[in-house]
């Protein structure tokens, strides 16, 4: 007689069987997953992964990409959400099925635009390039090779004959200290981005890529594997989307990201220039707010400011002519003379109009831009108050702005990790009815780009859509990715 | 060599592809094997005719049909073009103007699919170094500019890529093609094939740009090698044959390639020293020093070897190499204003090849003609003599030697193939 020893909840593989379908702690996801599981579960892993691809984003905001910081927040959040990451001595089967399952899941949710499909190969990127870089050396054989990726590292013999060479070609390698590292040999065609700007070591066909190096070309390999997956996807995505038990969660997940492009001059003229100091106070986030105060205050602002918030103002609907009045009033009060204006500045207005120059028509900065890139000196006032402001003269300035205490501690500890965007998102929530985010969202989004690029639901939200599926059918349903794959219903 | 008269051009090719085209050796080139089902049945070819009527996307069926066609249209060139997905039917515009009826292919289905990689290195794009000739002229003298540039990149081809069957042309005026027909590199795509000419590429920026050489600390193997081939000629060609530090109007040109403040120090000096080779000398001492207030700059040969790289590296043309569909002339085509034919490069004697000692179209049908009634063969039969005459013609004259490069390419590339297919066989244990 024989006792599998299995409770019937879980999968039905034991001991080996389970190792052997996921033998790495990260994978490529070649293979679509092929069991069957239920609608919750179905909701509950998109939901998982969601969250941790948003994680992701804003680490990578908010945090250098490799530095220790960062790498200990990515891999808290990884652990927090139950998936893999690390090979560790715990049963591992769980973390990585979910990891596997929740991945085409939300393939189909983001293969149905262009900027949706950019948005997810960008997380799912940097969270593969993450795993790889906690992967043992020893380890990273076997995955490339499980992966059917042909990259084989070389012995030591073959590294000392060619090190002189390796090491003038790749720009890489700190010093002459090839001993310690590994070099791979891969076909040149392989190595595209690597040799076409003489940045590796060729050799009869082949290149000697050392490991550094070997990590920028997985990550394209897997993006050009993940961006053509998603392309069939979509074509086979209208079988899926029949299901009406999946179409509503389908349809929710991707429209949790709002891919929209904001350079779309759409709002041209919709702004009336007596609106701005009301705007101002109601609408405006809080680093348009500032600016526009100081200029109101000191009838001037410096070109970092007048950038911000000049392509700011564009954004939200303000015209060339409109901005020019706008700009040149203000100015004209504090003693400028107009003749001046018109010589330094208009100039660098129509051009941020895209109508001197090269005429580009710029975009307003995203939050990235403005948290990461030139931070503000004294008697600067652009920049983003959650990451440059002292967090003293910060409360201060919260507490002007009629914040409850409660709110305003949890913005600075908000800032206190860094997480300045998710700090204004919560500046927002806190000035805002927050009874239906939805419609404050739409609202915000039309008056405010900059905010909106990143303007997240919150979660509940989507939980509620979900009860009602749910309530309705609890039922066993075939996989969908099965669909997709081959076009047609088994 | 018999003078060549664009004028008596019809003539001649009538007689050349009667007798003297190495069609067999041709054929078995394009068909590489028959390994693959229709390879030479769906490659292109297009025809420039008298009077520049031109001819796109034709297909033959087989060694004697190109034969035939060949014979029937004179074409006064020939241009290889790739291995498509259908047949050509001898122009684009009738089967666009046909899409839907039986035989002819749908809009889009007709693609390129493969082609040798190959290479245009054309004597014109160094006009900004050559100091004895410009535009579409060449002489002995800067003829040692593509000797430098067939060495280099058949180097890096060889050794770096691992292309085996590499084939190089003279292009009959003022420049070679190469053609790489590895199986592997057929299939290759327009992005590694750009990839390839970027790694390949030193040589940057048009006529504004003063400087088109800028090496950085660390020198690639590529790089390194390249120069070492460049060392050999340099003397010979560039401060002998050139002269490039002659005069105060040569030497200038090379002032602008290094910082100015070495400028006057050079210029006194170039005034003292009596030749190019004595200024090169001192140029060299003189750039290897530190320079003393300029930021970045580096101490060493960099700046020496930046000059003769500008002035010796190949430049090529990223489009002709790119391309899948790209058609370039074929090899032992006619130039039109020349007359020379295009013929192989032999490798092993790149160093004493000469273009002016190619023969010309108007020289190997003389010679044939001299053969031909000196021998006063009678035919019995017309058509098996044709034959004979076709097989051996080519061999009496001063082709001869140039089809003995090709079917020794040809050989390398069957031995491959056997290579392959026993290596193949033995995987399936096919005996």
């Amino acid at each position: 007689m024989e006792f599998s020893g299995v409770k019937r909840r879980k999968p039905w593989l034991i001991g080996d069987q389970r190792k052997a379908s996921y033998p790495h702690s990260l994978q490529f996801y070649l293979q679509p997953p092929s069991e069957n599981i239920s609608l919750i579960e179905f909701e509950n892993l998109a939901i998982d992964r969601l969250k941790l691809l948003k994680s992701v984003e804003n680490l990578g905001v908010s945090y250098v990409k490799g530095t220790e910081l960062y790498q200990s927040k990515l891999e808290a959040e990884i652990r927090r959400l139950k998936f893999s990451y690390r090979e560790s001595l715990e049963d591992e089967y769980e973390p990585r099925r979910k990891d596997h399952i929740s991945h085409f899941i939300l393939r189909l949710a983001y293969c149905q635009s262009e900027d949706l499909r950019r948005w997810f190969i960008q997380q799912e990127m940097d969270l593969l390039r993450f795993r790889f870089s906690i992967l043992p050396k020893d380890k990273i054989q076997s995955f490339l090779q499980d992966s059917h990726l042909h990259f084989e590292a070389i012995s030591e013999e073959e590294k000392n004959l060619r090190e002189q060479e390796i090491i003038a070609s790749s720009t890489s390698l700190g010093g002459p200290k090839l001993e310690l590292e590994y070099v791979y040999k891969i076909p040149f065609a392989d190595a595209l981005d690597l040799f076409r700007g003489r940045k590796v070591y060729l050799e009869n066909g082949f290149a000697y890529v050392p490991l550094k190096d070997i990590v920028a070309i997985i990550l394209n390999e897997f993006r050009a594997k993940l961006s053509k997956a998603l392309a069939l996807t979509a074509r086979s995505l209208p079988a899926v989307q029949s299901d009406e038990r999946l179409q509503p969660l389908l349809n929710h997940l991707s429209h949790s990201y709002i891919g929209q492009d904001y350079s779309i001059q759409g709002n041209a003229g919709k702004i009336s220039l007596d609106q701005i100091d009301s705007l101002s106070t109601k609408s405006f986030p809080p680093c348009m707010r500032q600016l526009h105060k100081a200029l109101r205050e000191n009838h001037h602002l410096r070109h970092g400011g007048r950038m911000q918030y000049g392509l700011f103002l564009k954004g939200i609907g303000l015209t060339l002519e409109q901005a020019l009045q706008f700009w040149k009033q203000e100015f004209i009060k504090g003693k400028m003379d107009p003749d001046k204006f018109d010589k330094g500045y208009s100039y660098n207005i129509r051009h941020s109009f895209g109508k001197e120059g090269k005429r580009t028509d710029y975009t307003p900065f995203s939050c990235l831009k403005i948290i990461l890139t030139n931070p503000p000196s004294q008697g600067d006032y652009h920049g983003c108050p959650f990451r440059h402001s002292d967090p003293e003269l910060l409360k201060q300035k919260l507490q002007s702005y009629k914040i409850t205490p409660g709110g305003i501690s949890q913005i600075l500890d908000l800032v206190k990790g860094t997480h300045y965007q998710v700090a204004c998102q919560k500046y927002f929530e806190m000035t805002h009815n927050s009874r239906d985010p939805d419609l404050d969202n739409r609202r915000l989004l039309t008056a405010c780009p900059v905010l909106g690029m990143y303007a997240l639901p919150t979660m509940p939200t989507v939980g509620t859509i979900f009860k009602d599926i749910v309530l309705r059918e609890q039922c066993v349903v075939e996989t969908a990715w099965m669909v997709y794959m081959t076009g047609r219903r088994s | 060599m018999e003078p060549f008269d664009p004028a008596e051009l019809p003539e001649l090719l009538k007689l050349y592809y009667r007798r003297l085209f190495p069609y067999a050796q041709y054929y078995r080139w394009l068909n590489y094997g028959g390994v693959v089902k229709n390879y030479f049945q769906h490659r292109e070819f297009s025809f420039t005719l008298k009077d520049d009527i031109y001819i796109r996307y034709q297909s033959f069926n087989n060694q004697s049909d190109l034969e035939k066609e060949m014979q029937k249209m004179n074409p006064y060139k020939i241009d290889i073009g790739a291995v498509y997905s259908h047949r050509g039917n001898g122009s684009a515009v009738t089967w666009l103007c046909r899409p839907n009826q039986h035989n002819t292919v749908k809009l889009g289905a007709f693609q390129a699919q493969e082609k040798e990689l190959v290479f245009d290195i054309d004597m014109t794009d160094y006009d900004d170094v050559r100091r004895c000739c410009s535009s579409a002229d060449i002489c002995s003298k800067c003829w040692t500019l593509m000797t430098m540039a067939i060495r280099i990149i058949d180097r890096a081809l060889k050794e770096d890529f691992g292309f085996k069957h590499r084939l190089w042309v003279y292009s009959g005026r003022r420049g070679v093609h190469c053609w790489v027909c590895d199986e592997s590199v057929r299939k290759l795509s327009s992005a590694v094939r750009s990839g390839i000419v970027e790694y390949l590429s030193l040589v940057k920026g048009g006529q504004d740009v003063k400087k088109k050489v800028h090496l950085s600390e660390n020198v690639h193997p590529f790089v390194r090698k390249s120069i070492s081939i460049i060392k050999k000629y340099f003397e010979g060609y560039a401060l002998v044959g050139q002269d490039i530090l002659e005069n105060k109007e040569s030497w200038d040109k090379i002032l602008a390639l290094v910082p100015e403040t070495m400028h006057n120090d050079l210029q006194q000096n170039f005034q003292k020293h009596h030749s190019s080779l004595q200024r090169w000398e001192y140029l060299k001492k003189a750039a290897s020093q530190c320079p003393s207030n300029i930021k970045n700059e580096k101490c060493g040969p960099w700046l020496e070897w930046e000059i003769m790289l500008q002035y010796c590296f190949p430049r090529l043309d990223i489009n002709v190499s790119k391309g899948i569909n790209h058609l370039l002339k074929s090899p032992f085509s006619v130039h039109p204003k020349t007359g020379r034919i295009s013929v192989p490069i032999d490798l092993q004697k790149v160093d004493q090849f000469d273009p002016f000692a190619v023969p010309t179209i108007s020289s190997i049908c003389h010679e044939l003609d001299a053969i031909f009634t000196s021998e006063a063969e009678k035919e019995e039969n017309q058509a098996e003599s044709d034959i004979k005459h076709r097989t051996r013609d080519y061999k009496k004259t001063s082709l001869a030697p140039y089809v003995k490069v090709f079917e020794q390419f040809l050989e390398n590339l069957d031995k491959s193939r056997k290579g392959e297919l026993l290596k193949k066989s033995d995987l399936q244990k096919d005996f």
